[in-house]
């Protein structure tokens, strides 16, 4: 019982890496914020432009889609990281990270938000049609506020699980929660430091996860 | 005649021309012509498939005509150079699933186009939505959301929604097909209302009732074609083809 409170709970450990986990905590949440923001903004801009059918255009979006669903992240963030200093890119590690999740994100997004507005019953485009809106203005006011309703729980738990993700930056040096904690653990030679970015991850993300939960419930009801 | 007198001088409300449109290898209509006369309420039988539907959906554009000419007051609906948003402000269309947006009050529902499309400021937007939601009866439910609302209760807010743009022609799509008989009465009565006003009406609808009482002309429309037309009582009493005459003996005798 001892060994196992000295290697998780080592309190002397614990004292002296506390402030650079928290100096983690703050880039993890920056880095969540950051990722969330853009990678929706990015991924439903995507879905919008697809709505137009420009056959092209879709093609495209599809084939973004598509493959940065199908990599693994660490696969895309070790290729970026370690190949474009090659040819003369030199990324932070911070940017790189930032880049491949909200990409990633933003494919997930995209085809999030596309199923919403295909959700949209086609009477609706033509109700607002028949009354003069145009096809972006029936977009606009018609169409995304419901496909947002239908698209906000898994949209939310995507968010989420990417930016858990935000702790693949650990392989390239990131200074974030586990950056720091696997820091602190090889000087340490204690499991105390990934302990407390344990504890960290719970009490960033758990309020997230019940949130996801209350908005599903939310909008699961008939919209009234 | 009173109508080419007339035309002479305002050209008819709305006339379809040579009308042909396909799905596929499946030709719906094969040539319609139409005219519609200022407040006239004309009524379109068939049966189900006869193309009645799409030949409405083709005078707004919601349907892409294959071919011919429709004009709306003598302005070409068909045509390259067509304003198609503009000129649907003046034909105000009702679905048989009504259609109102889920996410806005009924109020939000009849002001959306006045406000985005006439660019009307607020107030005055929703001065005329309540105004139309009081022509169909329903200004106290203003501030209420679809789902809350009675289905024959949509549909008149829809009816409002088409109405508040003050178009000057109404097409209906089965607008009452959709609704338990003991609403239907109520969105008649909103339509008969609106055809003592003076509206010029297009109504593809199966409430024969309704279409004796309120008609101008009935047209019979199978397998693509304009069968044939005549006031209600030449339909009804004396259908001058067999068809007609057969798909008037089936409903009666469902009715």
């Amino acid at each position: 019982m001892e060994a196992f409170l000295d290697t998780f709970f080592n309190g002397a450990v614990l004292a002296r890496y506390a402030p650079s986990i928290l100096q983690g905590v703050w880039v993890t949440v920056l880095l969540s914020v950051l990722i969330v923001i853009s990678g929706i903004a990015g991924g439903s801009a995507l879905a919008c432009l697809r709505a137009y059918r420009i056959r092209l255009l879709s093609v495209l979006i599809v084939i973004y889609a598509d493959i940065f669903r199908a990599l693994p992240p660490l696969v895309l963030i070790l290729l970026v990281f370690f190949g474009l200093p090659n040819i003369g890119i030199l990324l932070s590690s911070f940017t790189v990270l930032y880049l491949i999740l909200t990409l990633v994100l933003a494919a997930f997004a995209e085809e999030i938000v596309w199923a919403g507005i295909t959700a949209v019953p086609k009477g609706q485009w033509e109700a607002s049609r028949s009354t003069g809106l145009g096809f972006t203005q029936t977009l606009i006011w018609v169409v995304l506020p419901q496909a947002v309703r239908i698209v906000i729980p898994p949209l939310t738990n995507r968010a989420i699980a990417i930016t858990k993700m935000t702790a693949l930056g650990m392989v390239i040096g990131v200074p974030d929660i586990l950056g720091q904690a696997t820091t602190a653990q090889s000087f340490s030679a204690n499991a105390s430091p990934l302990m407390l970015a344990a504890i960290a991850y719970v009490f960033l993300f758990l309020p997230l996860v019940i949130f996801s939960r209350w908005l599903e419930t939310r909008f699961a009801a008939p919209g009234v | 005649m009173t109508q080419a007198a007339q035309g002479a001088v305002a050209p008819p409300t709305l006339t379809v021309r040579g009308l042909r449109k396909s799905f596929g290898a499946e030709e719906v209509l094969k040539g319609i012509d139409l005219t519609i006369a200022r407040s006239e309420l004309v009524f379109v039988l068939g049966p189900s498939g006869s193309g009645k539907s799409t030949m409405l959906r083709c005078c707004n554009r919601l349907e892409e005509p294959d071919a011919g000419e429709i004009t709306l007051e003598g302005d070409p609906v068909t045509g390259p150079k067509v304003d198609l948003n503009r000129l649907r402000l003046r034909m105000g269309m009702v679905f048989q699933a009504f259609n109102l947006y889920p996410h806005l009050s009924a109020l939000s529902n009849v002001t959306l186009a006045l406000r985005k499309v006439r660019r009307l400021p607020r107030a005055k937007a929703e001065a005329l939505g309540l105004a139309a939601l009081d022509r169909v009866g329903l200004k106290a439910k203003a501030g209420s959301y679809p789902a809350q609302l009675s289905g024959g209760q949509q549909q008149r807010v829809a009816i409002a929604r088409a109405l508040a743009l003050e178009p000057s022609v109404m097409l209906f799509d089965e607008p009452t097909s959709a609704l338990d008989p003991e609403l239907v009465g109520d969105v008649l009565a909103v339509m008969q209302d609106m055809k003592a006003q003076g509206m010029t009406m297009l109504v593809v609808s199966h409430e024969m009732k309704f279409a004796r009482d309120a008609a101008d002309r009935v047209i019979f429309m199978d397998a693509g074609r304009i069968v044939e037309e005549g006031s209600p009582e030449q339909i009804f009493e004396a259908p001058q083809h067999e068809r007609t005459e057969t798909f008037l003996a089936r409903f009666s005798g469902r009715g």
